[in-house]
């Protein structure tokens, strides 16, 4: 079958056992009322369903996030907003088909979307380039950015990527440089800006176009400073240990709301949003739609002062002025605040 | 003479160093006592004995290795440096008032790896005498006052977590209300993967604090050494109005392993060097460690820095 995750297995071979008994040829012919089986298994799958995706580990979470058939961006942009109208290149060196974005309306409104997109099969993953962008993707994201913020255009990103492309050609145009050039230039844009990761949001290549005033994510994609196979390979030295990686890195929606590292988590339906993609779709509208009108009544300082204090109060320290005394201050220090 | 009121207790290992800054190099030898590396790359080396130069294979004498800030006599090697020794080279006598000298990283994500991270901070704190993997603070260069942030590449391979984001951004911070230049002087692997998201969130904290530093045109430049990479050069040491190198400093994103793992081709001959990335447009110009504060003193003339007024101020 394809791409079943293992964990998915028992309620895979309860589906089959619900279709083959549903399906059964002698049912009708023999007169026999399986309907009180079928209630049964279906009774069943309905718990085993709920038991397994309530249950789901770090890594399994990952698996989701990287499911073939869960919704790209593309999926959310045609899905969820209306008469999109793409926008190409960079205006230096090329148009980077791993980032996808241009006009659109989201009920009405007028926005800028913005995102990374994967491919789903062999050749369009060549032309996505897996959904991993190179320095072109970012400066192209930044030039739209600023295209919307000249023209009053509220911006969404949709992050779904493994990572910024880890390439000679990248590294020959600098996409350090690119990605670093978005956070500061982000952090000043007057519009109002909404991210949501919504698969894999791979460290630097996710945050590259994630610097906003709302940053959501869906309940099974996850937010890592690296991959967890990474992780496990320079930590435990070990690939086999990609799960506790995962794991020891905190990934998942939930711990990112708990810690504060993002404002909201859009539930996905149950099983993932490879399991019902129209309605994975229809959820982010709703709560991107919540968000957009929140930051619409605030003015543009307000908003740029907001921005600068969310991701200015990132970070765990202590400060010990004495020797002994261990006092944690868990948020920053006060700061001045910046004037917008 | 600077250094015994500021003496700091370390653990045996070496002599404190001083948090003032002590005489520049000229006349460092009468005066100070042997600065040591940091890291352990001496530590099964005999003090005061000699140094291979891994370039060129000359024998080293520690003392001449050190009063020319550890660059090779014969070919121009650039040996790793303490973040201390580099701070040393550049600013005046006493002048450097260091910042948050007593911020320690937590283990945020009560990290279970193979060794949890309070361990390795704890081991790291001991080995090197830092607290983190940089040191802010305010400073005289020549007649400017400057904010001024060296990273350490011997704690924890310099990563950036919460501690070196904060600091960073606390010295932006400072030199944006104070209307001060800017020089920060990175080495490092990246983000530290032990602090997870929040480690990754410093790149935009240290970037957006840059962004209001460059909105009152001030200026800020950005020293790469070797080796500064990842989360740390794709945020704030990507960002100077100058970006300056030292020479053969490895400099990128990617790991190579990496690349070479997922392209698949061979690595262009000098690929990811300071000399590298000069010719393929990222970085200003190379210099060599003994010629930065002269460099550095040049540069900040052009950059809108009066330098009576923060004569005045200083």
């Amino acid at each position: 079958m394809r791409h079943q995750l293992d964990f998915e297995k028992p309620i895979i071979e309860l589906r089959r056992k619900l279709d083959e008994l549903k399906k059964h040829p002698d049912a009708h012919a023999l007169g026999l009322n399986l309907e009180v089986e079928i209630e049964q298994i279906e009774k069943r799958l309905e718990e085993t369903r709920c038991q397994v995706y309530s249950e789901l580990t770090a890594w399994q979470r990952v698996q989701i996030a990287r499911h073939p058939k869960r919704p790209f961006v593309l999926d959310y942009i045609r899905g969820a907003f209306t008469g999109f109208v793409e926008l190409h290149g960079d205006r230096l060196f090329a148009d980077d088909r791993a980032m996808v974005g241009g006009f659109a309306q989201l009920n009405g409104h007028r926005v800028m979307v913005i995102g990374t997109q994967k491919g789903r099969d062999t050749k369009e993953n060549i032309l996505r380039n897996f959904g991993s962008a190179h320095p072109e993707g970012y400066r192209k994201a930044l030039r739209l950015m600023r295209l919307a913020d000249k023209f009053g255009l509220p911006i969404i990103t949709l992050i779904d990527t493994a990572g910024a492309y880890p390439g000679i050609g990248a590294e020959e145009r600098h996409i350090a440089e690119a990605i670093a050039v978005n956070l500061r230039e982000m952090m000043l844009l007057e519009v109002p800006i909404i991210a949501a990761v919504v698969g894999e949001g791979g460290s630097g290549g996710a945050l590259g176009i994630g610097v906003a005033d709302r940053v959501l994510i869906l309940e099974n994609a996850y937010y890592s400073v690296i991959s967890p196979e990474g992780c496990a390979s320079i930590l435990w030295k070990d690939r086999a240990a990609t799960a506790k990686a995962a794991e020891a890195l905190k990934i998942t929606a939930k711990e990112l709301k708990a810690f504060g590292l993002v404002d909201a988590v859009v539930p996905e339906p149950l099983g993932g949003a490879h399991n019902d993609p129209a309605d994975a779709v229809a959820l982010l509208k709703v709560q991107l739609l919540i968000h957009l009108d929140e930051l619409q009544k605030l003015s543009s300082g307000d908003r740029l002062r907001m921005r600068y204090q969310k991701f200015r109060a990132f970070g765990l320290f202590q400060e010990n002025n004495a020797p002994g005394s261990e006092v944690a201050q868990p948020e920053a220090a006060p700061t001045p605040a910046q004037p917008a | 003479m600077a250094t015994t009121p500021f003496i700091k207790k370390t653990l045996g290992l070496e002599t404190a160093e001083p948090a003032v800054t002590p005489p520049p190099h000229n006349n460092a030898e009468k005066v100070l006592k042997k600065p040591k590396l940091a890291g352990g790359r001496k530590r099964d080396i005999p003090e005061g004995l000699w140094n291979k130069c891994p370039k060129c294979s000359t024998l080293l004498y520690d003392k001449d290795l050190d009063a020319n800030r550890k660059v090779c006599i014969r070919c121009g090697y650039h040996f790793p440096i303490s973040a201390r020794e580099r701070i040393n080279s550049l600013v005046e006598t006493c002048s450097f008032e260091e910042m948050d000298a007593n911020m320690t990283s937590v283990d945020a994500l009560q990290f279970t790896g193979v060794t949890s991270y309070s361990n390795k901070l704890e081991s790291y704190q001991k080995s090197t005498g830092l607290k983190d993997a940089v040191i802010t603070g305010i400073g005289r260069l020549a007649d400017y006052r400057l904010a001024l942030g060296v990273m350490d590449f011997s704690f924890l391979g310099g990563s950036m977590g919460s501690v070196v984001g904060e600091k960073l951004t606390r010295l932006i911070e400072a030199a944006t209300d104070k209307g001060l230049p800017l020089v920060i002087i990175s080495t490092s692997g990246g983000a530290r993967m032990y602090e997870g998201m929040f480690s990754l969130m410093q790149m935009a904290k240290t970037s957006g604090a840059l962004a209001y530093h460059a909105r009152k045109k001030l200026p800020y430049v950005s020293v790469l050494t070797h080796p500064t990479t990842a989360g740390v050069m794709a945020s704030y040491a990507s960002l100077g109005d100058l970006i300056i190198a030292e020479p053969g400093a490895m400099i990128g994103f990617a790991g190579p392993r990496v690349i070479k793992d997922t392209t698949q081709a061979e690595l262009p001959p000098g690929f990811q060097t300071a000399e590298f990335l000069l010719d393929h447009g990222l970085i200003d110009m190379i210099v060599p460690r003994n010629e930065m504060k002269a460099v550095l003193c040049n540069v900040l003339d052009y950059l809108g820095v009066d330098r009576k007024r923060l004569a005045a101020l200083g």
